[in-house]
């Protein structure tokens, strides 16, 4: 996320840019505007006043319903959608036109650097077409399946959708999921072929794909290159005579939608809303429909698209408010804000973030906890879909157990402590919640349920006491030339993937779908299916549930002895190749001891693979005389020192690095 | 150059017919002696190389040209003041190393030697070894060596194979080597020792125990094995890392040193220390001192001792490290008397962690009457009998802690490092329960 620093600095020179545009516009009275350069003296100093002390207020009532569209981009990796969004801003005067101006509304570090959007941004762009003065409002949806809930509750803000496809690399896996999800939100769709400046582009072809997959006659197509800003004028037309204003009412009483919210230190949550029905102004008190508290607003506001206050905000609008929250997690995404005493029936669609990948995060060195610690609060008020569990395992020490939304979720948030707060973490290999149905009477009675849900390997129970195992399961889509066809089944195979479809999108690329087992594709599936086929294949999925599996505990035995930390949950065909790779891993990282270790992975009492560290034949200094004896002395003290930090399991002393060597997230091969 | 001096020559004679009659008896006891602080050994250190071996990182330097009298004289001065400062009256062993000290001229060995015996009392049967190599010693200067009060030659042989001694940047072939031992046993009769290099890089083991076969047939009665250990800062260390040499197989070390042993005892020679090896009772006693964790003085560059300065009031045992480079060691020297860079003090527990690693290993181990003199409270049994990790090497066979006291069995020495990692914690352990304050020790 933002330091505060940065994002104050953002949100006076965004301000400035647009008080400026604004007023020659004529939106505003003639005012007094800071200079620029007071602009960026001020860069400090406007964090210290809320921008609702100040007194250019825009008057939101202007803009009826009529003129008001609202949509959002979306788009495979690096199609070009958040260059797409700042030449809207730049044409619509709501930034400078400046050679900064990369990807705005990616904030964040890691947004920038891999060209995905993980938090939704918004921005209210203000368009004078034919005479009339128009409200755009974009709502900058997340751009990765792992947020495919934001994305649904962003788009249940839109009436339609820029579907922005690279005119060289054409449809890719994330298109067709991110279609589907607008179409099934019964949206109107633009598709906006991109990147038509490029030397190999081919907006023909990609026209054709369009209509076969999506079903869009191919002159629906607008060709740009946001890079050079051609035809972006087209796309706001199309925003304006394609994209219905929303259906909604001034009259009616409040219902907002929360589609978004982060946090200030000094203001607390900004939740970002979309009024569905009514108004909304400072001072009235609010509830939220989830969680039944009541506030009272302090600020409402556009984001231009940093927040601007304005008097009010109107049904069909889109922006912010701040209410005294305190914590993310009291403006959850999808959930309904009404007046008080005005109850409404709250918008539907509404769950609560329900993590999928879970992985164990531990400080390299205990030492470090504390700070550890401070960051992950940190990061996690902002992002309220980490769940954050307290744990400790024996050989890492204390840390905690963390739920993602997905794969890229976690690895966003990892790379975020480590850019952001400076700090190196052993994060375990990811694993996902499997459940069991119960059939013991006592389980049921003692876990008051039927069916549980199994996060940690320790708590699975027993086969004898379960009528079935689940696992949960997703619908990948990949697209890919079709050369790796064959190379792409045969890893999908590998990873007990079922096939659903597969069908040609145009003569040389072909898109198959295949049910997933979650678990398959976790650890290293997205870069298998890359290298494989030379980076070409894409790959997107969304959530398909979950399926009966034949799950088993696997133990890990050095000697006889249990290891706790190792026990592994794993379907009943993959536990020789698993077992044999922790074997593996744990014969090159266990130092050799004075007698064998029979290193072996255990299903029940059935020895399924086993390595073996032989004994130390020969350890001692060949040559110890009067000058030797210091060093030695010393060299064996330390190590006797080492010695004592490490975990015995029965008598093999196992160093912490041997563990860390096993159970972190294994890097690329 | 200069011949040994009259009273040189009158030492070396005595030390001569002292030997014939030191043989005839046979390994000496050391109950019947002086107390413990007023004896010790002496190294003395030559800090000259022709060339620098692939494989060495001790203190050594390739001069343009020795200012040996200089040098002579230093050492002589060192000497005197360490022994005074000692308060030590009798030294029982001197060992001329380096470096390569058969470099130095025979009259300086003897007129260290001279000094030793004016300043403390140097007794005609003590052993004074010299390490020599191959290609500096022919015959006319180790006899010239002989000469000078030197009566037991260790020779660095390295290897019988000239593509391994070429890798070890060794000067001599192996031919030179065999020559230099075939005429060193006939000077040093019963007093040559060889070393042996074992865990060459791309060494086999059957070629390797060839070599200790032949050199089993034409050594005399002390042999040492010393596996490779690659030093930092070697030129060895480096085309190891640099991958232009394979890195040294552990497993095939071990190999050759068990079999190598397993010969050597085919051959009657004992085991007494975990890389010396003699027959004929020909141990090295001035060795046989620092694994005893008895006193010695160290002179010359970087040159180490451990001793109590009783002659200077103290009474505590410290290690003592001289100034490494011969330049400024020698300047100290000229001004204070000594090049001493380093003093620290070894308190009771330090000593007796020495006493326990250093003595185990010798193939006696540590003795019940050797562990009383550094500690007759603590005995051994109270230290090591309850410990549950300790009883589990017993069990395995590896340690042995009898009537006779705690030892290393043929299997434990090979893997003495891992034993201590045991052995000594729980010493400090016992230690600290004993001791009500524990600030005493450190």
């Amino acid at each position: 996320m933002w330091t505060p620093v940065s994002r104050g600095r953002w949100h006076g020179r965004a301000l400035t840019v647009w008080a400026t545009a604004a007023a020659h516009r004529g939106l505003l009275e003639p005012r007094r505007t800071p200079s620029r350069g007071a602009a960026a003296k001020s860069r400090t100093l406007d964090r210290l006043y809320s921008s609702a002390d100040r007194k250019e207020k825009i008057d939101m009532s202007r803009f009826s319903v009529e003129n008001t569209r609202n949509f959002s981009i979306i788009a495979h990796v690096d199609h070009g959608k958040s260059t797409l969004a700042d030449r809207l801003l730049e044409l619509t005067g709501t930034i400078d036109k400046t050679k900064n101006n990369k990807q705005v509304l990616d904030k964040l570090q890691v947004e920038r650097e891999r060209g995905i959007t993980v938090k939704a941004q918004t921005a209210s762009l203000f368009y004078n077409c034919d005479g009339k003065q128009y409200l755009l409002n974009l709502i900058d949806t997340p751009g990765h399946v792992d947020f495919s809930y934001e994305v649904s509750r962003s788009l249940s803000a839109c009436q339609g959708v820029l579907l922005v496809v690279d005119a060289n690399e054409g449809i890719q896996a994330q298109t067709v999921a991110n279609f589907f999800l607008a179409f099934e939100a019964q949206l109107s769709v633009i598709p906006v072929i991109n990147k038509i400046d490029l030397k190999n582009a081919d907006p023909a072809r990609v026209e054709k794909q369009i209509e076969k997959v999506f079903d869009i006659p191919s002159d629906e197509c607008i060709k740009i290159s946001a890079k050079l800003g051609t035809n972006i004028e087209r796309v706001l037309q199309a925003v304006i005579e394609r994209i219905p204003p929303p259906k909604v009412h001034r009259k009616n009483p409040l219902k907002a939608l929360v589609f978004d919210s982060t946090f200030d230190q000094y203001r607390g949550v900004i939740a970002n809303v979309a009024l569905f029905d009514g108004v909304v102004s400072k001072g009235d008190k609010i509830i939220s429909a989830y969680t039944k508290k009541t506030y009272e607003v302090n600020e409402v506001g556009v984001l231009n698209p940093n927040e601007q206050p304005t008097h009010k905000l109107y049904a069909g609008q889109v922006g912010y408010l701040i209410a005294g929250m305190k914590d993310v997690t009291e403006a959850q995404i999808g959930d309904t804000l009404y007046l008080h005493k005005q109850p409404v029936e709250p918008l539907p669609g509404f769950k609560s973030a329900k993590p999928m990948v879970f992985a164990g995060m531990y400080p390299i060195d205990q030492s470090e906890y504390n700070n550890l610690k401070s960051a992950v609060e940190k990061l996690t008020i902002n992002d309220s879909s980490v769940t954050v569990h307290r744990d400790s395992s024996l050989a890492l020490g204390a840390g905690w157990r963390l739920g993602f939304l997905g794969l890229l979720h976690m690895e966003v948030f990892n790379q975020r402590l480590e850019q952001e707060y400076n700090a190196s973490v052993i994060l375990t290999t990811p694993t996902v919640p499997y459940k069991a149905v119960l059939s013991s009477a006592k389980l049921i009675k003692e876990y008051r349920e039927k069916e549980i849900t199994i996060i940690n390997p320790a708590q699975f129970p027993d086969k004898s006491k379960v009528t079935e195992y689940l696992e949960p399961v997703i619908l990948g889509t990949i697209i890919t030339p079709d050369e790796y066809t064959g190379k792409v089944m045969m890893l999908c195979q590998a990873r007990r993937a079922v096939q659903k479809n597969m069908m040609y999108i145009d003569q040389n690329r072909v898109m198959l779908k295949y049910l997933f087992p979650l678990n398959e594709i976790v650890v290293d599936f997205y870069d298998s299916l890359k290298s494989l086929s030379s980076g070409y294949a894409s790959f997107d999925y969304e959530d398909a549930g979950y399926q009966t599996a034949e799950l088993v505990k696997m133990d890990i035995l050095l000697n006889g002895n249990h290891v706790e930390e190792l026990v592994t949950i794993v379907h009943k065909d993959k536990a020789h190749s698993v077992g044999k790779a922790i074997c593996e891993r744990l014969k090159d990282s266990l130092p050799r001891q004075l007698f064998e270790i029979a290193i072996q992975a255990a299903i029940g009492s059935k020895i399924i693979a086993r390595e073996t560290v032989k004994a130390y034949r020969k350890n001692v200094l060949a040559k110890c005389y009067g000058g030797d004896i210091t060093r030695k002395m010393k060299l064996l003290k330390r190590q006797a020192e080492g010695k004592k930090k490490l975990r015995k399991i029965g008598n093999i002393e196992v160093p912490k690095d041997a563990f860390i060597k096993v159970l972190r997230t294994q890097p690329d091969k | 150059m200069a011949l040994p001096g009259a009273r040189a020559r009158g030492w070396a004679a005595a030390a001569k017919i002292a030997q014939r009659r030191r043989h005839a008896e046979g390994a000496r006891g050391s109950s019947s002696r002086a107390p413990p602080s007023s004896r010790a050994a002496l190294y003395v250190h030559w800090p000259y190389c022709e060339k620098r071996c692939s494989y060495c990182n001790f203190n050594k330097y390739i001069p343009r040209g020795v200012e040996e009298a200089a040098m002579r004289s230093c050492l002589v001065t060192e000497a005197q003041t360490l022994l005074r400062l000692s308060g030590v009256r009798r030294v029982e062993s001197v060992f001329f190393g380096g470096g390569t000290p058969s470099l130095a001229s025979p009259s300086t060995v003897a007129a260290v030697l001279e000094a030793v015996d004016q300043a403390a009392h140097l007794p005609a049967d003590s052993e004074v070894t010299l390490e020599a190599n191959p290609t500096s010693a022919p015959r006319a200067r180790l006899a010239a060596f002989g000469a000078a009060g030197v009566n037991r030659l260790s020779i660095g042989l390295q290897s019988l194979d000239d593509t391994e001694l070429q890798l070890l940047g060794r000067t001599h072939s192996a031919r030179d080597a065999l020559q230099t031992l075939a005429e060193a046993r006939r000077l040093f009769p019963g007093r040559v020792s060889v070393d042996l290099m074992l865990g060459l890089p791309a060494q086999q083991v059957g070629p390797w125990l060839g070599q200790l076969r032949t050199l089993l047939g034409c050594c005399d009665d002390h042999l040492s094995l010393y596996q490779l250990t690659l030093e930092r800062g070697t030129a060895l260390f480096t085309q190891v890392q640099w991958g232009t040499l394979p890195a040294p197989d552990p497993e095939l070390a071990a190999e050759m040193y068990q079999e190598g042993r397993a010969m050597l005892r085919e051959a009657g020679f004992r085991q007494y220390e975990v890389s010396n090896f003699a027959r004929n009772g020909a141990l090295s006693t001035h060795n046989w001192t620092y694994w005893q964790c008895g006193q010695y003085l160290g002179i010359g560059p970087g040159a180490h001792g451990r001793f109590v300065p009783q002659g200077a009031g103290g009474h505590t045992r410290e290690a003592r490290i001289q100034t490494l480079e011969p330049d400024n060691w020698m300047k100290e020297v000229m001004l204070f008397g000594h090049g001493t860079r380093r003093r620290i003090p070894l308190g009771q527990l330090e000593l007796l962690e020495e006493v326990l690693a250093m003595g185990l290993r010798t193939d006696v181990g540590i003795t019940h009457q050797h562990w009383q003199q550094f500690e007759p409270q603590l005995s051994l049994w109270d230290v090591f009998r309850s410990s549950r990790e300790v009883k589990a090497q017993l069990a395995q066979g590896l340690l042995l802690l009898d009537h006779r006291g705690l030892r290393c069995s043929w299997e434990g020495l090979a893997v003495l490092d891992s034993l201590l990692l045991t052995l000594l914690p729980r010493l400090q352990e016992a230690w600290q329960q004993r001791t009500p304050s524990p600030v005493q020790g450190g």
